[in-house]
């Protein structure tokens, strides 16, 4: 790893022949079939934001049922219709449907599209001094797929018998049988053909972040002169590309119990008046298959957030990151463990209680790691500097709801405390802090930090500040309190809790009422965002160059960057992306791309031995110009 | 009411905080201080405190909210096991609640403490390897302490079940809990088969097994007081899941697969109506996978009864075979006369096994 090697002449399997010349392309080719990777991150991102958005009201919907139980609903039958039942409450399976929909759309199109589509797209060729994505036609592809799949997943909600309703996790039999709720009709085959062409988007996604990350890197960029967001991004495109096809093959072994008669999953059924004919099937089998995606999922949506908060953390900290490779060190341990931590979510399913012993050791070992990259953090801001941009904020505020939700990880993946807390509110705030919450506090401070890069424009830091202030409080106000419900065992997806009894639902009622109130603020804050998001993009400040004098690549480019990153020669790295406030340096960063023969006066001792290389990196040049041309 | 006043408050203090904001900015900008092209404005030094004050809100709000939510946790457990996962609970919260707390703190207090200041120039540290062991190795140790106690209560719970133990069987469905006791001769739960299912026999019960001929179903669980009780547990159509929030129990109900739980109640609905001072109150089970429409009105009451009690009851069910005589005919003939001695003279045409159920 000493020298880069970012030579790669396989690289060009397309066979348009753009010699980095300006052709002009057609607006089409530009904007909507583009291969660029910035159109394609931009497009995942806007798709991002209103699928955050639609996702956001459905919660609101439920919040408003289980804040107000009482409250008559008839104004919202404009909007809903049938949905809202003779008495003028939410239907029931209604509910369901929200509390599914809002999942699968949150956690799917939101925070993995959203964030890992949109940034990885955007900055692994910026950072790693790319002129695009490997393949950026399968680039390209990817997001229509996942455009297709977001439209399939969109039209399930305007369908007569609902979208899908058996919650995000889908379990069949539920899933499988029509007969067992309206959800698991056609809504339920609208979600299944969705997911598998979301799974096909992000397949193509993360062989492409991949491929990009190890061939297409400028010279001088070695793995350990990454930024932490290129990382963080290469290991999540690893998980994804290792974990969707088993969501897959879970989705079509579904798909073939449902339509062609089979019994993967279905064994001595007796459901409305019928016993069905299929025997030896495993509903648990499923749990298995769609955990192993499952759990890997949360990190693929925490991990980007992680690496782009620790790119962010470090800039606005102006001083390096604390520990690099332990930080690295630590989402390679996150990584390999999230592949033997799924059975936790299974403790009471059943299985043999063995494999829960097995599991929550493994579960809890993934504490360390995650308590090394929190530790990390608080050190990074240690005796810094800190300059708190929204994109600062947000990434402060995913430090904290990464710990607070984190700790209570611990607890629940003690196979013996899980027993009572397993589907109750204390789960689901558990998960709301450290993946929903913290993941998506990582996708606003990217959007804060690299809007500028993006649109060329800066965002107005005041709103951004207010933002910043409603959401984190906000989100806080949701999700603190609901350890409480959950701690007095109130089960998830209940549509009311009058049948737990003993006036145990009057003890929360309040608290129930306040948890919605603060949703529905902390969702109203996020119109702050939407405007001032979609106003700097048309009359935002023009941004300078390196507004954050920040040290990566990506602030190399022009303003707007055209296709192919960089006008003239994609510039060379010789050092790591952290030298912020270095002893001797007249300026309180110093970019990738200035050589230590340059900067005589910082150099720690070892580093003038690498004055020496510098030669041998330039001498890479030509190889790498190379790998471009046809 | 109280949470509404504090949201209120909160709401308030941000109008304030965003006025002053307002103000100091538009002074800025009368004064001409605002330096258009730093990366740093006026706002920094106010985020930084914030960030502080809002800790000291939180931590003061966190524990007031806890307190005050406290009485409606769950209270004690009404099982053995029950006892010491809540222990575990409890001491596993404060471990963590330690954590949090450290780390919260330090985390906003940099923040406030190391705010921007021109005249200051972060300090280079990249790295410290002697740091980075100690907070590797020492949540390491937390961890290996907590996976030993709970692998070992763990252990404990999902052990074999005594061999004196109360076997009742669960079953859920679309939305309810069948209920049927292993019966007072033999103990053990004759076979059911889901191709058997007709409207009176809900649960399939296979008669050609001389286990069932004493089995009688209920549609509320009764549970011997200071005796272990293995409940078997079965689902019709869809997954459920059998929870008994006051006994720590849960288990999931598996088409096709059934499952297990064994526990020891503890206290008796009287004994938890006079601790509780609430004279109507009721053990409940109820169901935590999501089955349908009617998933959260899937419950049953549960009477844990005094053993002599517990006894006096089961002894007054009749079999279900007592009860509907008709499905003599399913018994096999050399097992016919072993079955008749169930059926009374007068044979009572009821239904035993409808269950509650909910829409």
């Amino acid at each position: 790893m000493s020298t880069a090697i970012s030579t790669a002449e396989e690289v060009h399997t397309h066979d348009h022949d753009h010699d980095h010349e300006h052709h002009e392309l057609g607006f089409i080719r530009t904007y909507i079939f583009s291969e660029d990777h910035k159109t394609i991150a931009k497009q995942y991102l806007i798709s991002g934001i209103l699928w955050a958005f639609l996702g956001g009201s459905l919660s609101i919907l439920f919040r408003l049922q289980l804040g107000f139980p009482e409250m008559s609903m008839e104004w919202l039958r404009p909007l809903l219709g049938g949905w809202i039942d003779d008495s003028g409450k939410l239907d029931k399976e209604f509910y369901l449907a929200m509390v599914t929909m809002h999942g699968t759309i949150m956690v799917f199109f939101v925070l993995t599209a959203g964030l890992s589509g949109t940034f990885s797209n955007f900055l692994i060729p910026l950072q790693v001094g790319a002129r695009d994505m490997a393949s950026g036609f399968i680039n390209m592809l990817s997001y229509w797929f996942f455009f297709l799949s977001s439209v399939i997943m969109f039209s399930s909600l305007f369908i007569e018998t609902g979208p899908a309703s058996g919650g995000w996790v889908i379990y069949p039999p539920l899933s499988a049988l029509p007969q067992a709720m309206p959800g698991s009709g056609l809504g339920m085959t609208l979600w299944l053909t969705s997911m598998t062409f979301f799974i096909v988007s992000s397949l193509m996604g993360g062989i492409n972040y991949i491929c990009t990350i190890i061939n297409l890197r400028t010279r001088g960029m070695t793995f350990t002169r990454m930024p932490l967001t290129i990382w963080s991004f290469f290991f999540t495109a690893v998980l994804g590309l290792l974990s969707f096809p088993v969501l897959l093959s879970a989705a079509l072994l579904l798909i073939f119990d449902r339509s062609f008669g089979t019994s993967f999953y279905l064994s001595e059924i007796y459901i409305q008046g019928q016993a069905l004919p299929n025997v030896g099937g495993s509903a648990i089998l499923y749990q298995h298959l769609f955990w192993f995606l499952g759990h890997p999922e949360v990190y693929i949506v925490l991990l980007p957030a992680l690496g782009m908060t620790s790119e962010i953390i470090a800039t606005n900290s102006r001083k390096p990151i604390f520990g690099y490779r332990a930080m690295i060190g630590s989402m390679m341990g996150i990584t390999a463990l999230a592949f033997i931590v799924w059975a936790h979510h299974m403790f009471v399913t059943g299985m043999n209680p063995f494999l829960g012993s097995v599991f929550m050791f493994l579960t809890l070992i993934i504490a360390v790691p995650s308590a090394v990259k929190a530790f990390n953090y608080i050190t990074t801001l240690w005796k810094g500097n800190l300059v708190f941009t929204p994109a600062m904020l947000f990434s402060i505020g995913l430090v904290s709801l990464f710990i607070s939700g984190g700790v209570t990880g611990i607890i629940l993946g003690n196979s013996a405390l899980d027993i009572n807390l397993h589907d109750t509110y204390f789960v689901v705030a558990h998960f709301h802090l450290v993946m929903g919450a913290a993941s998506f506090f990582g996708l606003m401070a990217g959007v804060y930090h690299w809007f500028p890069k993006m649109f060329g424009r800066m965002m107005n830091k005041s709103l951004g500040y207010i933002h910043f202030w409603f959401t984190f409080v906000g989100v806080y106000m949701v999700f603190f309190p609901m350890h409480y419900i959950g701690i007095a065992g109130f089960p998830r997806r209940y549509y009311t809790f009058t049948a737990l009894g003993n006036d145990s639902m009057a003890a929360f009622t309040d608290m129930n009422m306040f948890i919605s109130i603060a949703a529905i603020i902390t969702f109203s804050a996020q119109a702050i965002f939407a405007w001032n998001f979609f106003y700097s993009i048309f009359k935002g400040k023009i941004a300078p160059a390196n507004p954050w004098n920040s040290n990566t690549l990506e602030w190399t480019t022009p303003i707007n960057p055209e296709h192919g990153n960089w006008p003239g020669e994609i510039p060379a790295v010789y050092r790591w992306p952290y030298d912020y406030s270095k002893p001797g340096a007249p300026e309180d960063f110093i970019p990738q791309n200035v050589p230590h023969s340059a900067t005589l006066e910082s150099n720690l001792p070892e580093e003038n031995a690498e004055i020496a290389r510098e030669k041998d990196i330039e001498g890479l040049l030509g190889a790498q110009n190379e790998s471009y041309t046809h | 009411m109280n949470y509404l006043i504090g949201l209120l408050a909160i709401v308030f203090f941000f109008l304030a905080v965003s006025v002053i904001a307002k103000s100091v900015k538009l002074n800025n900008k009368l004064s001409g201080t605002e330096d258009e092209d730093s990366t740093v404005d006026n706002f920094n030094n106010a985020n930084g405190i914030a960030m502080l004050i809002f800790w000291l809100l939180f931590v003061i709000l966190g524990s007031w909210s806890f307190m005050n939510a406290r009485p409606d946790f769950l209270p004690i457990a009404a099982s053995e096991h029950g006892v010491k996962t809540d222990n575990m609970f409890w001491s596993s919260m404060a471990v963590v609640t330690f954590a949090f707390f450290i780390s919260n703190t330090l985390l906003f207090y940099f923040a406030f403490k190391y705010r921007f200041n021109k005249n200051r120039k972060a300090t280079f540290y990249p790295v410290n390897h002697k740091l980075e062991l100690i907070w590797t190795v020492i949540p390491a140790i937390v961890m290996a302490v907590l996976v030993f106690t709970g692998w070992r209560t763990w252990r404990d719970i999902t052990s074999q079940a005594p061999s004196n133990a109360a076997v009742i069987e669960l079953t859920g469905h679309q939305f309810g809990w069948f209920v049927r006791y292993a019966g007072v001769e033999d103990g053990e739960l004759g076979n059911v088969n889901y191709k058997l299912i007709d409207d009176t026999n809900s649960l399939g019960i296979d008669f050609t097994d001389k286990n069932s001929f004493d089995d009688f179903t209920a549609t509320e669980l009764h549970l011997p007081k200071g005796q272990p009780v293995l409940l078997k547990i079965r689902a019709q159509d869809v997954l459920h899941s059998v929870y008994l929030p006051f006994h720590r129990v849960k288990m999931d109900a598996v088409p096709g697969m059934p499952t297990k739980f064994w526990f020891v109640p503890t206290i008796s609905t009287d004994e938890m109506r006079a601790k509780l001072g609430k004279p109507d109150f009721n053990f409940k089970v109820n169901c935590t996978e999501v089955c349908g429409r009617g998933h959260f009105g899937m419950s049953i009451t549960v009477f844990v009864d005094e053993p002599e009690d517990y006894k006096k009851w089961v002894a007054e069910q009749k079999p279900f075979l007592a009860t509907n005589p008709a499905y003599l005919d399913k018994v096999p003939t050399n097992l016919k006369a072993k079955a008749s001695k169930y059926i009374p003279i007068e044979p009572i045409a009821t239904d035993s096994t409808e269950a509650v159920s909910v829409n």
